[in-house]
């Protein structure tokens, strides 16, 4: 395997400590290293640009069956928006839903290297799979998603959290999973009776849980097996006017839990796209409503084991997918588009609906000033980490274009005063005005590297250019010194990297992908549990009832599955 | 205003898909360097040059450039696609896509076109002196949204699917159209003098159609509400106005329901 040495960067590393020194960064049989111990390296220059280990994202829907149907049912996604293939590039297309050839190519220009798909509905994670090990270069996992799944509200309605851990293992194991995803607690199900769960006390019917109990029962899980990610929540009546009440309920679930595991994580509770969450008043009227984005911050930056993403509204059309059928449902009335939907069995629900965030109306403008806010306002960068739900708020290709937001002043101010129809009334109902942060590149590197990866549990392998991590890194032409004029720079170097290194193999050189990386990997938490034959015994009988297919066509056979896997070990038996 | 004229040599063996066939990509070019625009064929991108020999001159800008086909171009799709401005005479059939959001300018085809002709088009207009295809003034697949301006007119018969999603714009078909007619129609007119077969205005939210003739099987969405007298394209006339799709969303306008309307010539 060929060493590289990246020459003369400047390096930002906020696990190491290092905010834009100019460094040499080593990468020697696909680890970093320390630049002196690398002799017959190729040399890669960086002089004038930036270095960081490569991004790490902890939510973004890429792969799987409801990624697969918005590819299917919106083929104008795709009109005029396609690269044919060229040299070792593959053909590419497609905008909001891109194919899973574009995702990882928009992965590797935008430098990340991980990618953590966010919802994964266990009956089809089969499907999932397969569209991982079609996604080029970079690595991934897939969260199951647990928060109206059967087995869960019964052994949380009986306080079993042991059940629910050994339940958890079992179904990680069988859809090689990675972590805990609860998307609208018991909401989902509900809808299944026609009803839905807006607040935390709602009761489900049939099961009679509530939503704090099940946030509360997977949180206990999660800390009882020592996963290395959290509890990672899409919480109750995402999108409505005056659900941030709802979302400080889900957030004060956490009090009282403490991370356990060997991974070096802090949080026991990660709540994903915050920015749908933070909303006051009662209607999407700029009369009415406002955000509420410093409230849930104040109780946020008051805690130690809360983490979240942003899911910044880009102001795109855009295709909107989640396991909250309900909420899609709903939107599908708001806006008279097509609607997809999917009852997934058991275990959750889907539904899909494209939507266009219009900066001529109130209340995109709004959703963008939001989620920034949230940006913004947090203390500590590490708990805080860029997403735009990909491509729920907006798409993928998009992040750039939300770091320029967050990093500078004067971008926001040009999208209030000459993009957004309605600036002054945004600057009346949010806090957006008001907020003249612009976070550097230090913090940047914190929100979309050293934090994601430190709840992720993958702090020990990525985020970081320390020796012995990954030698994943990324060199983006962005001079911290001289560009600081155009906040358009930012964006394209963000979107453009110069050079990718990947698991130490050369991805993109000089700008242009080279590779369509060799070891990509789909990582996997195996969580071993003692024997639990209450639970085996429920298995087996809820396959024989209910499921429509037998437990032999259930199981995510990894030969087939994941050619390449990378499964991190965890005893739960003591 | 400049003329350039297309003559076809050969035939492909494949479609050709020419987009570069339109005023726009023509304006200010030498001929040479039209010769040298691309087409596909397939997967090979070839030169226009290879299938076509150009005589005159392009003008300045779209708006100058007059582009006449001489000949057949029955397997050529997406001519005049996205023109702003000009014209294009096609003095022969054409293939698919004639004219596709098309913003401006004026399309002559004299001869009859296929599906999706006029696709999506937000200005200009489109004339076809022969037959159009299925999906007149429609939207793109999976698009919501159809033909929203301008003006398409056809001296013979459409096939299925005039309209499909249409929001804005003008239809005129001179003869008879196969089924489905507006569906999911948002607005615009579309106005048939000839027969119409079955499905007109299915989940039609609001606009105008118009049918001189018979249709075989109303919609069961569409009730009878009056007789009225209009002017319609230069033929007047009495028309009994239903007005649907019932079973769709309707918007409210001074608290009356919005429906669309479907005139019936007597």
């Amino acid at each position: 395997m060929t060493d590289y040495i990246i020459r003369n960067g400047f390096v930002y590393d906020p696990v190491l400590g290092i905010n834009g020194d100019i460094m040499d960064v080593a990468v020697r049989d696909g680890k970093i290293v320390d630049a002196g111990d690398v002799t017959k390296a190729t040399e890669i220059d960086a002089s004038g640009m930036t270095v960081m280990a490569a991004a790490v994202d902890i939510h973004a829907h890429v792969a799987g069956p409801k990624v697969n149907v918005g590819r299917n049912f919106r083929p104008e996604d795709k009109l005029f928006n396609c690269n044919v293939g060229s040299g070792v590039k593959r053909m590419e297309a497609g905008f909001s839903v891109p194919t899973t050839i574009r995702t990882g190519y928009l992965y590797a220009r935008m430098g990340f290297g991980f990618s953590m798909e966010a919802a994964m509905p266990p009956l089809y994670a089969r499907h999932t799979h397969e569209e991982i090990v079609d996604t080029p270069i970079i690595d991934q996992g897939a969260l199951p998603v647990f928060g109206n799944n059967w087995f869960v509200l019964e052994y949380i309605k009986e306080n079993e959290v042991e059940n629910t851990a050994a339940y958890i293992a079992w179904l990680l194991a069988q859809t090689k999973g990675y972590g805990v995803k609860c998307v609208n607690p018991g909401g989902t199900e509900s809808w299944g009776w026609g009803m839905n769960c807006e607040t935390v006390d709602d009761v489900v019917p049939y099961f009679d849980v509530t939503p704090r109990q099940i946030v509360d029962g997977l949180i206990a899980a999660n800390e009882m097996l020592g996963l290395p990610h959290c509890m990672h929540v899409h919480g109750n009546s995402l999108g409505e006017p005056g659900n941030y009440g709802v979302t400080l309920d889900t957030l004060k679930i956490a009090e009282g839990h403490k991370p356990n595991n060997e991974f070096g994580r802090e949080s026991v509770l990660h709540h994903t796209h915050l920015q749908f969450h933070c909303y006051g008043g009662e209607s999407y009227a700029s009369k009415s409503f406002e955000s509420k984005s410093k409230e849930v911050m104040d109780y946020v930056n008051s805690t130690d084991n809360i983490t979240f993403d942003l899911g910044v509204v880009t102001l795109d059309e855009t295709t909107t997918m989640t396991a909250d059928g309900p909420f899609e449902f709903h939107l599908s009335h708001m806006n008279s588009l097509k609607w997809a939907n999917t009852d997934v069995e058991l275990e959750t629900g889907s539904g899909i609906v494209p939507f266009i965030y219009n900066p001529k109306t109130f209340i995109a403008g709004a959703q963008w000033a939001v989620g920034l806010e949230l940006g913004l306002l947090v203390k500590d960068p590490m708990k805080a980490y860029v997403t735009t739900d990909a491509p729920n708020a907006g798409p993928l290709m998009r992040y750039p274009r939300v770091y320029k937001w967050l990093m500078s002043a004067k971008a926001r101010e040009d999208m209030l005063n000459n993009v957004l129809k309605y600036g002054d009334s945004i600057r009346a109902r949010c806090y957006i005005g008001e907020l003249d942060r612009e976070i550097s590149l230090y913090e940047l590197a914190m929100m979309t590297r050293a934090g994601p990866a430190k709840t992720l549990g993958l702090g020990h392998m990525f985020g970081s250019l320390k020796a012995g991590l990954e030698g994943d890194v990324a060199v983006y032409p962005y001079n911290p010194e001289s560009d600081t004029d155009d906040p358009e720079k930012i964006e394209y170097a963000f979107g453009n990297c110069a050079t990718l290194i990947k698991g130490g193999e050369l991805i993109i050189k000089e700008g242009e992908v080279v590779s369509n990386g060799r070891q990509k990997r789909t990582f996997w938490v195996n969580a071993k549990t003692n024997e639990n034959p209450v639970v085996e015994r429920d298995i087996s009988e809820k396959f024989k009832r209910y499921y429509t297919v037998t437990q032999n066509n259930y199981t995510v056979e990894g030969h087939h599955y994941m050619p390449n896997p990378y499964v991190i070990e965890v005893d739960a038996t003591k | 205003m400049a003329k350039i004229t297309l003559t076809p040599t050969k035939t492909p063996t494949l479609r050709l898909e020419a987009e570069n066939i339109c005023p726009d990509s023509f304006a200010g070019k030498s001929n040479e360097e039209i010769a040298n625009l691309h087409v596909f064929v397939g997967k090979e991108s070839q030169a226009l040059g290879d299938y076509f020999e150009i005589a005159g001159e392009s003008g300045s800008t779209a708006a100058e450039t007059t582009i006449v086909i001489n000949g057949d171009v029955n397997r050529v799709k997406y001519i005049g696609m996205k023109m702003s401005a000009g014209e294009v005479i096609i003095n022969g059939d054409a293939d698919m896509y004639v004219g596709a959001w098309m913003s401006g300018g004026k399309i002559n085809a004299n001869g009859s076109v296929d599906a999706f002709s006029g696709l999506g088009m937000t200005g200009g207009e489109l004339i076809i002196k022969g037959d159009a295809g299925n999906y007149l003034g429609a939207a793109y697949r999976g698009d919501w949204r159809g033909m929203q301006g301008g003006t398409i007119r056809v001296s013979g018969n459409a096939g299925s699917d005039v309209g499909t999603f249409m929001r804005g714009g003008t239809i005129i078909i001179g003869g008879n159209v196969d089924v489905h007619v507006g569906t999911h129609m948002e607005g615009g007119t579309i106005i048939v003098k000839g027969d119409a077969k079955s499905r007109v205005g299915g989940q039609m939210v609001k606009g105008d159609i118009y049918v001189f003739g018979d249709i075989e099987v109303m919609m069961p969405g569409f009730q009878y509400r009056k007789d009225v007298d209009s002017e319609v394209d230069g033929t007047t006339g009495s028309f009994a106005l239903y007005e649907g799709d019932i079973g769709e969303r309707h918007g409210k306008s001074k608290g009356e329901t919005i429906y669309g309307k479907l005139y019936m010539k007597h």
